[in-house]
């Protein structure tokens, strides 16, 4: 549906976007993360025809960005960082208009229309002036108006900014029920909101995509950063070599030792090593009191891709 | 064309959804009106001539109609609005013509009323009615052309107040070219030149009320001008 080849853009000396390349297939929820500055609304705004590119191309439901704008423009709803919206505006001014442009006319645009304010919510703020609104409304009459006429292909720069935690599960839920039938990007850099709403993610820094795959491909690629932590009960002089003759620890490190326990963390080469260590300390008649294994969650990778080097995907 | 209209429509509405065209309406009424009855000590003279109405209104219009058009693109640009209506299924130019419009529009109901003027002048004595449709049709397109330089140079900053001051800078420059003053202290050559481009010089002929068709031709051509150079502004910082 979305396909983007080599793009880059630069601003003077600033490369927001370097040789970027990848793919959205209809149908499937594309969350964009990276850190502030790292080139997500840049990208965004090249596939809704508001930048032009300085090299590479991007082509939306087969029409080319740079050549077939207006065509492409038609397929896309978006809904830009912060929502902007005509402050000395009506709400249903607003989507009046916009369904007009969108050349929804007649019974139609009325129906859209009071769909729209059903869906986002807003059939309490329909009397009130844009500018009176506050800011997670603004938010949801943004989504309204990206969605009116239906878009096969939608866009979404960082929707839940400004909404309180019931909106942002409210806009979450909306946007995967949406999805179930539309290609969608979104962009965040909040992380669960990718594990809950997208069936795909691309981690962005610097303008370089580092990463790409479901959330769960993401957390695989990183299965030997997992740590388990074991607390016995005893001494480190007693229980530390019995650890280090076991072959499935690659990495121990004591990380705590007082009152008779110790506490380590322990890298292992198997992907659940709680079973081992477990009838490790049985053999050895140690007490057990903690066997955690701690999973690799998506902040942990987001925090590796994006403040080192760039790791191919 | 359709997408002309509906921006158009919008924008006309937006100039009356909040109290600045009525309090400019207001403002302008009474200044063009206090200005030609007290200044001009009309009844005094009391001659049934319009000659100092057109000789004032379009240096009014310096003023105001760079007040009228200095939010048009500028506050769009400010409030990230203009990320909205480009990325809609919109030409650039449609953007344009129909901003134009909504303020022209606008501008054109300024002028209409001030009709009344004409109308207690001439049950005060004859009146030359064809100096007047002259002069009224010299204010709408001196009026047009100076809202088509006002809507390029305020889609070239998100500051309103450097688009008021940039447009009020070009149609006065524009407007002085021409006149005598000015021309005297230039050398011969260039004297037809400057008369041919300055807006002034082409609403004093209207103004007498000989409708020469190349003072309209001029006036539209400056009127398209200055909307190709807004197309060619908003479509450099987007794509086409
Ligand atoms: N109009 C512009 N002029 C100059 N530099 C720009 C412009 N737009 C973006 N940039 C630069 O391009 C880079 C990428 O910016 P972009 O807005 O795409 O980041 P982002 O990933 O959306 O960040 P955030 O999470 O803060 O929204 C930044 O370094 C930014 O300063
Ligand atoms: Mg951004």
């Amino acid at each position: 549906m979305i396909e983007v080849r080599n793009l880059t853009k630069r601003f003077g000396a600033t490369v927001a976007l370097d040789s970027v390349s990848f793919d959205v297939a209809g149908g499937e929820v594309l969350g964009l993360l990276g850190p502030n500055g790292a080139g997500k609304s840049t990208a965004l705004r090249v596939i809704t025809c508001y930048i032009p590119a300085d090299g590479g191309s991007v082509r939306v439901a087969d029409h080319d960005t740079m050549t077939q704008s207006v065509e492409v423009r038609r397929q896309i709803g978006y809904l830009p960082e912060n929502a902007p919206l005509y402050m000395d505006m009506g709400v249903i001014e607003y989507l009046e208009f916009i369904g007009k442009i969108r050349n929804l006319n007649g019974p139609r645009r009325a129906s859209r229309l009071d769909e729209m304010i059903e869906v986002c919510g807003l059939s309490r703020m329909t009397h009130r002036m844009i500018g009176t609104l506050s800011k997670g409304y603004r938010q949801r009459l943004g989504l309204a108006q990206a969605l009116i006429h239906d878009p096969p292909v939608l866009i979404l720069d960082e929707p839940t900014t400004g909404l309180d935690p019931n909106q942002i599960i409210e806009i979450r839920e909306l946007i995967k029920r949406i999805g179930e039938e539309k290609t969608i990007i979104l962009s965040t850099h909040i992380l669960p909101e990718v594990e809950t709403t997208c069936s795909r993610v691309l981690i962005i820094n610097e303008g370089r995509i580092v990463a790409s795959g479901t959330a769960e491909e993401l957390a695989g690629q990183a299965a030997g950063d997992q740590k388990t932590f074991v607390t016995f009960k005893g001494s480190a002089e007693t229980i530390e070599p019995a650890l280090r003759e076991c072959e499935i620890i690659t990495d121990l490190s004591l990380i705590e030792s007082a009152q008779g326990k110790v506490r380590y963390a322990i890298g292992s080469n198997k992907e659940e090593p709680e079973e081992t260590l477990f009838n490790l300390a049985v053999q050895n008649k140690w007490t057990l009191t903690e066997l955690r294994r701690e999973a690799v969650s998506l902040e942990q990778i987001f925090t590796r891709l994006t403040t080192q080097e760039p790791i191919e995907s | 064309m359709q997408n002309t209209l509906i921006i158009a429509g919008k924008e006309f509405r937006s100039y009356f959804g909040s109290a600045i065209a009525y309090i400019f309406l207001v403002v302008f009424l009474v200044l063009t009106s206090v200005l030609f009855f007290e200044l001009q000590k009309f009844f005094v003279v009391g001659q049934a001539t319009m000659r100092d109405f057109f000789g004032l209104v379009p240096v009014l219009f310096l003023f105001f109609i760079p007040a009228v058009s200095m939010r048009m693109w500028a506050e769009e640009r400010k409030m990230g609005t203009l990320e909205t209506l480009m990325t809609l299924p919109v030409r650039s130019w449609e953007v344009v013509t129909g901003k134009f419009l909504a303020s022209f529009l606008f501008l054109v109901m300024t002028i209409a009323l001030t009709l009344p003027l004409p109308i207690i002048i001439a049950s005060l004595g004859n009146l030359d009615t064809g100096a007047i449709i002259g002069g009224y049709l010299g204010l709408i397109l001196l009026g047009g052309s100076y809202l088509a330089i006002g809507l390029w140079t305020s889609s070239m900053t998100e500051n309103q107040i450097v688009a008021f001051i940039g447009s009020f800078v070009i149609c006065l420059v524009l407007f002085l070219v021409g006149v005598d003053i000015v021309l005297t202290s230039l050398p011969r050559w260039i004297i037809p030149f400057m008369k041919g481009l300055s807006l002034g010089s082409h609403f004093s002929s209207i103004e007498r009320g000989v409708i020469d068709s190349r003072d309209i031709i001029y006036y539209l051509s400056v009127i398209g001008f200055f909307l190709f150079l807004n197309v060619r502004s908003v479509e450099s910082s987007r794509g086409k």
